[in-house]
């Protein structure tokens, strides 16, 4: 038993084990980050249609499905944050001395800076969380509807409502274009990590990955832009 | 042949006392000499005017040993691609530039004197699994072990590295993960390697980290830097090995067979 716990505590003090679980733990904060934007996406489908998206994700096994996918996540972010904080502090040790002169070769603008799109993403995922899930300074929570004769939560009057408030919608937007920053980078650095990429399909994984951080930014940004500035649902 | 006028900022330190900048006028450069020549030119002017010369590292000056270094104009072993500074031309400059020649900087590659450093961390991660232990002894018949062509060129690929360093220099992390892997990927992927792949694997990262090189954040500038052109591949390769060894580490049995490496 024992033994385990010792291979496995060196595989997280090396480099290179700390960076599979961050790749891992990015890989399903990934497949989160499209579910969440395929399904808010159904608000242009309609009040029932996000209403009843809604109502499933809170009743789904009995209401305690969306606690298994709430734990899952928080221990995917916080595995994916302790590990990249813990690896960008033994980069900046790796280097004192600064050169006089540097110039990148190759690398992208997005994938110098992960660690600041990281930790801005951080704080939207807390403001977000206390503007729409805890409903902190505002009385989204009391807003109901009725659906199929139950009581459910208003979701869609609590989208259109959030966003109709400029600032919010704004930062929302900026917080979107970090993330697809972060994505363009991240999503085919998990599978260099992984071990996968290969000559013949990692241009493919680079080209799946802007496309993915594109389809997040329109996807995502197409809610507040189409409430703030075309006045949808308003 | 035409002569340069060139302006140099040469990076100067001894030792662990901090460094600095010295701002070195290079006349008359002849265009068909290398970096390391115009390097001896100034320092054979310095040294008739009494002043300390450039200490830099340099050795076969034919793009084989790995011994020369610089980080000129901010990259490593300059602006030419697969090309170290021995075999870099001053022709490839122009008249009236200012070039900086700074030493490859990482902590785990300490400078002893101006450009010099101290790349034994490099022969630490080696001596932890960079080899295959072999008994002394008659050689075996060249074709008893059947080598697929494109193996064998793969293998060769990876042990073109020379050890130089660029990838180290080159990365913003100051990763050796280029390195570690062409030196284990080189190993890793022939037969002869295969009954310590895994030990080699977690004992060459395993050093890797002790010595304080950064971690690879996928970015690619080493393969950009590299002057014998290793693939990022190998690092793909490196990552893979590790996760399997590390896996059979933790869970593997302690009794071994043929064939599961070790």
């Amino acid at each position: 038993m024992s033994a385990v716990f010792d291979s496995l505590s060196r595989f997280y003090a090396s480099s290179i084990g700390k960076k599979i679980l961050v790749a891992l733990t990015g890989l399903v904060l990934i497949g989160f980050v499209l579910g969440h934007m395929i399904g808010n996406l159904l608000i242009f489908v309609g009040r029932d249609a996000i209403n009843e998206y809604g109502h499933l994700l809170q009743t789904a096994l009995h209401g305690g499905g969306v606690w298994i996918a709430r734990i899952g996540l928080l221990t995917a972010v916080v595995i994916h944050i302790v590990a990249t904080i813990s690896l960008t502090r033994a980069n900046r040790a790796a280097r004192l001395a600064q050169y006089g002169k540097h110039k990148a070769q190759v690398s992208s603008k997005s994938s110098r800076t992960m660690i600041w799109s990281g930790l801005t993403i951080l704080a939207f995922i807390v403001y977000h969380l206390l503007h729409f899930t805890v409903h902190a300074g505002n009385d989204y929570g009391t807003y109901k509807t009725t659906l199929d004769g139950h009581t459910v939560h208003d979701v869609y009057r609590m989208v259109i409502a959030g966003f109709s408030w400029a600032p919010a919608s704004i930062f929302y937007i900026i917080a979107m274009l970090l993330l697809s920053s972060h994505l363009s980078h991240g999503f085919s650095s998990l599978f260099q990590t992984l071990g996968v990429a290969t000559d013949k399909s990692e241009p493919l994984f680079k080209k799946l990955g802007y496309a993915f951080a594109g389809l997040i930014l329109v996807g995502n940004c197409s809610i507040p832009i189409a409430i703030l500035f075309f006045h949808y649902g308003r | 042949m035409s002569q340069l006028n060139l302006h140099l900022k040469v990076w100067r330190q001894n030792g662990s006392q901090p460094g600095h900048f010295q701002d070195i006028d290079a006349p008359d450069i002849p265009d068909h000499a290398s970096f390391l020549e115009m390097m001896d030119i100034v320092n054979e002017r310095l040294i008739s005017k009494g002043e300390d010369p450039v200490a830099f590292d340099h050795d076969c000056r034919e793009g084989i040993c790995g011994m020369c270094s610089m980080q000129i104009n901010g990259v490593p072993h300059g602006p030419e691609k697969a090309t170290t500074t021995c075999q870099l031309h001053m022709r490839k400059f122009r008249t009236g530039d200012t070039i900086w020649v700074e030493p490859f900087r990482a902590r785990a590659f300490p400078v002893l004197k101006d450009l010099m450093i101290d790349r034994s961390a490099f022969d630490r991660i080696q001596q932890a699994g960079g080899f295959v232990t072999v008994r002394t002894g008659a050689p075996q018949d060249a074709n008893a072990l059947p080598i697929g062509k494109e193996v064998a060129d793969s293998a060769m690929d990876a042990a073109e590295c020379i050890g130089c360093g660029a990838c180290v220099a080159a990365c913003k992390n100051a990763s050796a993960m280029l390195f570690v892997s062409a030196k284990a990927g080189q190993l890793n992927s022939l037969p002869q390697g295969q009954p310590e792949k895994d030990r080699r694997t977690l004992g060459m990262v395993r050093q890797m980290d002790k010595e304080g090189f950064g971690n690879c954040t996928n970015q690619y500038e080493c393969e950009a830097a590299c002057p014998k052109e290793i693939s990022v591949r190998w690092i793909t390769k490196l990552n893979r090995d590790y996760a399997v060894a590390a896996v059979k580490d933790a869970f593997g049995n302690t009794r071994k067979e043929a064939g599961g490496g070790d």
